[in-house]
């Protein structure tokens, strides 16, 4: 059963000489499909190809060069769509988007403005255990992606390279539902954390294969309401867009700087411009694009070279019925299901390759508690100290439920278990024949611990006294045994018996 | 009806990279305007309830697989380019 509900988060409020202000934020992500073909040709997406090798004659816009559609492209689109609640368009159509700039030989961007693929969804922020913020979508279409523009390798030249020309990209829009800098890299970290549940966009932000423009403006305390009641913007400020981030650092920085920028102006009895802004990392604020403006008159019309897509309920239908299962509803389920933590099902569900994971050592070890504290604990924690992810690590699923059933059987104490996850890790091996071979099973044969008690007492006839008038004292047994055991005894039999033999 | 005025010729012609003499505005739009009263016409048909037409034959959009069939010839794709550096088209500076 899954418990989905929870409140909204308290909106950021900036405090400015004039009164309070919220923020209002809307956001596009450029998420590029994970697909071997571009949009519209035969070409490779492959990133790091050497310049202009993954190049058709479509993609340079060679005169009489047609475009030819991606089903694949089509499909993760749908799949995307899906995977937020969306609603699916059975008809789309694909618009040119105008203008000039050397890394787009077309003169257009092939996109869709009037007739997207892709309608109304939500994505659900997690903003900590049952606090959540409700994004809806407004739209997500396909188009796209532009060549690659480099200005630093001459003096007088700019150097293009058309590789990712063509490649198709999603462009997820927002409604201003976003309500401060932290919210907003928290809705980029959920549908990043969706889109690689999906597997359509691997949300690579290094490479550019996800990026946001984000819509910011400024409101006092209610405006927001207002607009919510009547959906009515002229509640809301004047927005300003902030371009092209790839990092959830930027986009948290941009946000704070643009909106301190336009409190200042509107308090100095200023207004605020709409425009499209730049975020400078270097320097920590935004300018303006205005070199830009009259290139955004965009002159889009529906593109000649491709007929309306009309897709297929059925096919549709057969999409959804091979989504995985999501985000949520996985660690609803880790929660339900093994008993963990909000916390520790967060962790463990934040990438489906980590979940996969520690599923498979909950189930092989049968208890999914403990499977998570050492996945997190024991394991996240060395492997991110080697700079490792789950898909590298040298400890297999296998063999961490290994020493885990070890545990659980009482053969190794938790202490040894750590030696033991070190020797697995450092040199692999199967965990049950490594105690074995080195004799690192817990003695819980009472014979033995009393053998060890008995000789250490008798060795100790001082101590013996003093345990006597003060029973805390038997804990010095307990570490001598331990320490003549190897630390192999088991420590629960140890005190029992050593309790026992004090006569406390 | 739809006049171009000679500031809206400007900056179509502007926006569309085509270098058009100062003294031929006027006449450019005088001829834009005429070719848009022209299609004014189509106005005046009744096309309530009429889906549009985007195709004369009954087609579906053509697709293609999601397999990698070119590429791997930057030499052919530079062949035309009227400056080109290791494997780049160069162009002159453009910097935002």
């Amino acid at each position: 059963m899954l418990d989905l509900s929870f409140e909204s988060p308290k909106p950021k409020v900036i405090a400015g000489a004039t009164g309070d202000w919220e923020l209002v934020i809307g956001m596009e992500i450029h998420a590029q499909v994970a697909s071997r073909a571009k949009l519209f040709s035969g070409a490779s997406t492959q990133f790091g190809a050497e310049p202009n090798s993954n190049v058709s004659f479509v993609d340079a816009a060679m005169p009489g060069m047609l475009p030819v559609v991606n089903e694949f492209c089509i499909e993760q689109a749908v799949r995307t769509g899906l995977g937020l609640k969306a609603q699916i368009n059975l008809v789309s159509a694909f618009d040119r988007k105008n203008y000039f700039y050397p890394d787009l030989p077309q003169g257009y961007q092939i996109s869709q403005l009037y007739h997207p693929l892709v309608g109304e969804g939500e994505v659900i922020v997690d903003m900590g255990a049952g606090v959540g913020r409700r994004v809806r979508i407004e739209r997500i279409h396909v188009e796209q992606d532009a060549g690659k523009s480099i200005h630093d390798m001459d003096p007088t030249m700019s150097f293009v390279d058309l590789n990712r020309t063509g490649v198709a990209l999603m462009e997820i829009v927002s409604r201003p539902d976003i309500r401060g800098p932290e919210e907003a890299a928290a809705y980029v970290t959920k549908l990043r954390q969706i889109l690689r549940y999906l597997g359509t966009c691997d949300g690579n932000m290094q490479n550019g294969n996800l990026r946001a423009d984000v819509n910011v403006s400024v409101c006092r305390p209610g405006d927001y309401e207002r607009y919510q009641e009547t959906q009515d913007f002229g509640h809301l400020g004047t927005r300003c867009e902030i371009k092209n981030m790839n990092s959830m650092r930027f986009i948290q920085a941009a946000i704070e700087y643009e909106a301190r920028r336009q409190i200042a102006i509107l308090e100095d009895g200023g207004a605020v411009v709409q425009e499209t802004r730049l975020f400078d990392p270097d320097k920590g604020e935004t300018r303006s694009m205005r070199s830009k403006e009259e290139a955004h008159d965009y002159r889009y019309f529906p593109c000649p070279d491709l007929l309306p897509l009309e897709i297929e309920q059925d096919w549709v239908d057969g999409i959804a019925a091979s989504l995985p299962e999501l985000p949520d509803a996985k660690k609803a389920r880790f929660m339900g299901d093994f008993g963990l933590t909000d916390y520790d099902a967060s962790v463990l569900t934040a990438d489906v390759a980590n979940a996969a994971y520690f599923e498979a050592v909950a189930a092989e070890a049968g208890d999914g508690k403990l499977a998570a504290n050492w996945v997190i604990n024991e394991l996240f924690g060395r492997l991110k100290k080697e700079g490792h992810d789950i898909t590298d690590s040298p400890v297999s699923a296998g063999q961490l439920a290994g020493i885990i059933k070890l545990i659980r059987a009482g053969d190794i104490s938790g202490k040894i278990a750590k030696d033991l996850f070190e020797i697995v890790y450092t040199e692999g091996g199967d965990p049950a024949a490594i105690v074995e071979d080195r004799g690192m099973k817990q003695v819980t044969d009472t014979g033995a611990i009393e053998q060890a008690v008995d000789e250490i007492i008798a060795a100790n006839p001082a101590q013996v006294e003093k345990a006597k008038a003060n029973p805390k004292l038997a804990g010095w047994f307990v570490g001598q045994v331990m320490k003549a055991t190897g630390g192999k005894a088991n420590p629960k039999a140890v005190n029992e018996i050593v309790t026992a033999r004090l006569g406390l | 009806m739809s006049r171009i005025d000679t500031e809206t010729a400007r900056k179509v012609a502007k926006l569309a990279r085509i270098a058009v003499p100062e003294d031929q505005l006027p006449a450019l739009a005088g001829e834009l305007s005429n070719i848009l009263t022209f299609m004014e016409q189509l106005g005046e048909v009744d096309v309530d309830g009429v889906e549009p037409m985007t195709s004369v034959t009954p087609m579906r959009l053509k697709r293609r697989d999601d397999t990698v069939t070119a590429g791997s010839m930057p030499d052919r794709i530079l062949s035309n380019a009227p400056d080109a550096r290791e494997g780049f088209f160069a162009v002159p500076k453009v910097v935002e």
